[in-house]
């Protein structure tokens, strides 16, 4: 990626990482980008330092010599110690000078020392804490937990641009640097990326975004340390947030199922049916053809949550299970539930189901549908009849 | 004595323990916590512990 100017003295000189299909098993099929920026003041100062892979950290250094001899830079800003955006650390910095400055929150400073063990000349900021460059000033904003303990952002105060790190972010590598270069559907990246890696903090965020707007500041531009840099319209990104983290259903199903031999699949073809004859927005997935990071993703806006498993050795399928366990730690609320599932003798995934279901909180609304091996006429009739219910509850709420 | 759980990261502050490393004597109450102490784990403030249940 050649180096660009975004505003006067502020320059992106991240890296594109075009191939990459599997971000820490988050299904990234547009590839990401790792964000960094320079700013020349009287002081230089980098911010993020990209992916720990030397093809990308060499480039970060090239695209700074393209504008400054790196060398130059006077102090680091790590925002985040999560190793896609402090992983260049030590290559910069041996290239710059091991005894430059390193600004970073307070939890920034104990786990940068987790991940690196060089000593490094750590300035832990507090929360507000400004820093001047010349004509420049850098003002610091703890994000605790959004989504490690160590994440902060960094603003610009004059420019009014904010280095969000990976919140607003994207996984997408494209040709396009900034929002209005982008069409539309740089919006499910945007969802895709809250409803993976954010969704459990929304009541955090929710917080943060409340704060940031009482504070009064003049947000001009945010750049994420991952895809494009909202300029034209930041506060499209920000109102999208705000919604997220109400997590408000609309009228959609979504039917989550594995199967064997495709009893538990013409089980929930059938729910679908009934859903979709009631109108309303239904989506059918498959687990071991639709990764799991889209199933989340789906996850976020839906109202109702079908889950169907077959029985294998007493158990639900296990990629049911898989599923189950990262929905789980994301914490979607808002959800009414029910489950399904062909068996031969135990039949015990519908009952596993619904344990889940309560652990999760979700309402079940129904106690399931189990049916002996291959499904009858009838049985399919009951299973239309549970997606035709669902589809009601749906809609009343 | 209660203990209590940091909301954000999950960490328990346990008064049999303290937190001997920030200078918090094993036996410390967490209402007799300085106002300024923060989970060792995640760096959140008093406020965002809730006892546990
Ligand atoms: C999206 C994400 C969520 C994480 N959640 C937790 C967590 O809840 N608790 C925790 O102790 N560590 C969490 N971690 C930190 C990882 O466990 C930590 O980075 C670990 O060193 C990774 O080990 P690995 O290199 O074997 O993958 C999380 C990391 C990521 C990327
Ligand atoms: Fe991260
Ligand atoms: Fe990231
Ligand atoms: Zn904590």
């Amino acid at each position: 990626m050649r180096p660009v100017e975004i505003a006067k003295g502020i320059y992106s000189v991240g890296v594109r990482d075009w191939n990459i299909r599997d971000f820490h098993g988050y299904a990234t099929d547009q590839g990401t980008t790792y964000n960094a920026f320079l700013i020349v003041d009287e002081k230089i100062a980098l911010i993020d330092t990209v992916k720990n892979k030397k093809q990308f950290t060499q480039q970060l250094i090239d695209n700074i010599a393209t504008i400054i001899d790196p060398k130059k830079i006077d102090l680091v800003v790590s925002n985040h110690t999560e190793m896609d955006h402090s992983g260049g650390l030590p290559h910069i910095m041996h290239y710059i000078g091991e005894n430059k400055p390193i600004y970073c929150s307070k939890m920034g400073k104990k786990n940068l020392a987790k991940h690196f063990s060089r000593s490094w000349n750590y300035h832990a900021v507090k929360n507000g804490e400004e820093l001047s460059l010349g004509k420049k000033t850098l003002a610091f904003l703890e994000t605790r937990m959004i989504h490690w303990p160590d994440s902060m952002f960094t603003l610009a105060k004059e420019d009014g641009v904010l280095f969000s790190s990976d919140g607003f972010g994207q996984h997408y590598a494209g040709y396009e640097l900034f929002d209005d270069q982008v069409s539309e559907k740089i919006m499910y990246e945007a969802k895709k990326y809250f409803a993976n890696i954010l969704m459990l903090y929304a009541p955090r965020i929710k917080k943060l975004i409340k704060g940031v707007t009482d504070l009064g500041l003049e947000i001009k531009m945010i750049c994420p340390d991952h895809g494009i840099i909202w300029r034209k319209n930041p506060a499209k990104i920000i109102n999208a947030y705000n919604a997220w983290c109400d997590q408000t259903p609309i009228r959609k199903a979504l039917v989550v199922y594995d199967t064997m031999w495709e009893s538990t699949e013409r089980m929930a073809e059938a729910i679908a049916d009934g859903l979709i004859d009631e109108n309303v927005i239904t989506k059918l997935m498959h687990v071991r053809t639709c990764h799991r990071s889209d199933v989340i993703t789906e996850m976020l806006d839906t109202r109702a949550v079908l889950m169907g498993s077959p029985t294998l050795n007493n158990q639900m399928f296990p990629t049911l299970m898989d599923n189950i366990t990262y929905i789980k730690g994301l914490k979607p609320i808002n959800k009414i539930a029910a489950a399904f599932g062909s068996y031969g003798w135990s039949g015990e995934a519908v009952k596993f189901i619904n344990k889940e279901f309560e652990a999760m909180k979700f309402e079940i609304v129904d106690s399931g549908i189990r049916v002996q091996y291959v499904p009858t006429p009838d049985d399919l009739k009951k299973c239309f009849q549970l997606g035709v219910k669902v589809g009601k509850l749906v809609k009343e709420s | 004595m209660d203990k209590y759980v940091c909301v954000l990261c999950g960490y328990v502050y346990d008064p049999e323990a303290g937190d001997p490393d920030e200078g918090i004597e094993p036996g410390t109450k967490f209402e007799d916590i300085p106002e300024d102490w923060c989970c060792p784990v995640c760096g959140a403030g008093k406020e965002d512990f809730e006892i546990e249940e």
